[in-house]
């Protein structure tokens, strides 16, 4: 089992190796710290933007240490042993600076760790590195990073998809087997479609926030990316859970998701079809991928039916004022105070405007001025009001087709496969229409999850599947029987 | 409705950031393409009491859901890996420091820069600190 290639071991395999004593930790971790190595510099992927090789190495040789010492005694060693991840460069680390993506965070280093990376160290998992990201997660391509771009790994001179773009690609191009992203609006799913990977995001509330740096908190979920649904549930249920330092995280205990990933069973499913998510503007190959996927499902004793949620045209619109409103206010902080670059210009609120200006970006810069727009005097009822109505209608189409009987819904991930580096840099709302197909989930509350279902000439497609709060076991089972139905029609034809 | 430079600008300074002349007619344009396509909210009608539903799990709109959890009110060891101090620009004797108010009179960031400062940011009432 070599870590660190394309097509390599998934995260059990990798775990399950370390920890019956046939590999270690630390072998693993050279492998990675050597794929990360061979695709730094020009033409790299640039899928991270920060490593450290000596205490990466230390790390893996202590735990080794630890693995023996648990063997020994006939303890378990962790859930995760041995397994290098990635991070996305939002969430907060102690020993690898956390940058958001942004000149204004150049070096930061957290004093604090999030709750989730906590979660993945404690059950033996290394952190191989953090990953690119669009910055402060506000884009669909990774081309907003202060870093430059990640190009993905299945054809160089496309984007990965955004804002979770460094961990999607790390994935795809086998550094690691799986990663931790964030997801406001699709920043997990998207990039998972568009480099051929698994993206997880849970339920709202599933997740502990803290040390996850805000955008916009009331879609915010910390997700996982992997090469195989198996991959994705691990890390999620090793990071899932209450924790009392975020009291927006639910008092549920972690969803059992290895066993739901392992059942694999879509027999007797009823999966809605949304109308709305089939639109005629929907690019041939990609319907042509999820129509074959669907045929798949129902092959395996999934009952198809078609439904309809009426309110998806008001997704994209209530999206891009919630989300930018919620930003202008959590992104207050960056001001040249407390952490970060400080530009000095003469009296503190010319110091504050200095270092901002030369912070930002300039995606950032626009959402934060449209959302200081859609909240000021004379135009909040206009827009956040009508946005927030929006929005509970589009939960409430949810909450009636589930009610309804249905169990998931499948959709495309992305209207289209992964398209230019530079072709939507400078046309902002094109920009945004990637996000149309998972924005909704993020509006609900609910969770969901992209799936590999094919390629268009060359180029992968993934296909979405959503289900009700809290239904991650069954959203995890019928994830991995559409991988395995998929997986068996493809030997079938070859 | 439609953003004017005026309004961009103004917005901009609330924000605290600084366009240059170019900055305010690109986002003028590009603000009011994101705008025409959000008036398509114009068709939702604002039911009282929903604008307030603004987390997913609000606990009065989701009856599966549970109260948000309170953890112990305990005094417990600073958790921090490093002092505040080693992240921040500038720091002396236990505090995070910043440059005097521009409506400071005699401070190093005083009054010469301060004036256009204050206006030009929305920043606070001249006359405040006297």
């Amino acid at each position: 089992v070599t870590p660190g290639q394309p097509g390599g071991p998934g995260v059990a395999a990798l775990r399950d190796a370390v920890a019956e004593g046939r590999a270690k930790a630390v072998e693993g971790a050279r492998a990675t710290l050597a794929a990360i190595a061979s695709d730094a510099g020009p033409g790299g992927l640039n899928a991270f933007l920060s490593h450290d090789a000596e205490r990466l190495e230390a790390r893996a040789a202590a735990l080794d240490e630890r693995v023996d010492q648990a063997r020994s005694e006939g303890r378990e060693p962790g859930r995760l042993a041995g397994v290098c991840v990635a991070v996305k460069d939002n969430l907060c680390t102690t020993d690898l600076p956390t940058t958001c993506g942004s000149r204004l965070l150049e070096g930061y280093r957290s004093p604090y760790e999030a709750t989730a990376v906590r979660r993945l160290r404690a059950a033996g998992a290394l952190v191989a590195g953090k990953t690119n990201m669009d910055e402060f997660a506000m884009g669909s391509s990774t081309e907003n990073s202060a870093y430059g771009p990640t190009r993905n790994p299945r054809s160089r001179d496309r984007v990965p998809g955004g804002s979770s773009g460094g961990s999607a690609a790390a994935v795809a191009a086998g550094v690691v087997p799986a990663a931790l992203g964030s997801d406001t609006g699709g920043s997990v799913r998207q990039p998972a479609a568009l480099c051929g990977v698994v993206g997880l995001k849970p339920t709202y509330g599933a997740v502990s926030r803290y040390g996850l740096v805000a955008f916009a908190s009331s879609l915010d979920q910390v997700g996982t990316l992997g090469r195989t649904v198996d991959d994705a549930a691990r890390l999620l249920e090793v990071i899932a859970g209450p924790d009392p330092l975020d009291a927006t995280c639910a008092d549920r205990p972690a969803p059992a998701l290895a066993d739901a990933a392992r059942a694999a069973d879509v027999d007797g499913v009823v999966v809605g079809v949304p109308d709305e998510y089939f639109p005629d503007a929907l690019d041939g190959g990609v319907r042509d991928r999820l129509e074959a996927a669907i045929d798949a499902l129902a092959a395996r004793g999934a009952r198809i039916r078609p439904v309809s949620l009426p309110h998806t045209r008001l997704a994209i619109p209530s999206y891009y004022v919630l989300a930018p409103a919620e930003a202008s206010s959590n992104l207050a902080r960056f001001d040249g105070v407390r952490f970060g670059r400080r530009v000095p210009a003469g009296a503190v609120e010319a110091m504050q405007t200095a270092t901002r200006t030369a912070g930002f970006g300039a995606e950032v810069r626009r959402r934060i001025v449209l959302g200081t727009y859609a909240l000021s005097a004379g135009y909040r009822e206009r827009y956040y009001a009508r946005a927030q109505a929006a929005r509970e209608r589009i939960r409430r189409d949810f909450d009636a087709v589930f009610a309804e009987g249905v169990d998931v819904l499948f959709t495309p991930t992305s209207p289209d496969t992964a398209f230019a580096l530079g072709e939507r840099v400078d046309d902002p709302y094109r920009m945004y229409l990637a996000d149309v197909f998972t924005v909704p989930a993020n509006l609900a509350g609910i969770p969901a999850i992209s799936v590999p279902v094919g390629d268009v000439e060359g180029l992968p497609v993934g296909g979405q599947l959503m289900a009700d709060r809290w239904a991650e076991p069954l959203l995890v089972r019928v994830a991995a029987g559409l991988e395995r139905a998929l997986a068996d029609g493809a030997a079938v034809r070859a | 409705v439609s953003v004017s430079p005026a309004e961009v600008r103004r917005v901009a300074e609330l924000a605290r950031l600084g366009l240059t002349p170019a900055e305010v007619e690109r986002l003028t344009a590009e603000l009011n393409r994101v705008l025409e396509h959000v008036d398509a909210l114009g068709e939702v009608e604002v039911e009282a009491g929903t604008a307030r539903r603004d987390v997913p799990d609000d606990p009065d709109s989701t009856p599966a859901t549970q109260p948000s959890p309170l953890r112990p009110d305990d005094p417990g060891p600073d958790p921090l890996a490093a002092p505040p101090g080693s992240m921040a620009p500038a720091w002396a004797d236990g505090f995070f420091t910043v440059p005097r108010l521009a409506s400071h009179r005699g401070g190093p960031g005083g009054a010469d820069t301060g004036e256009a400062t204050g206006a030009a940011t929305g920043g606070p009432d001249p006359e405040s600190d006297r």
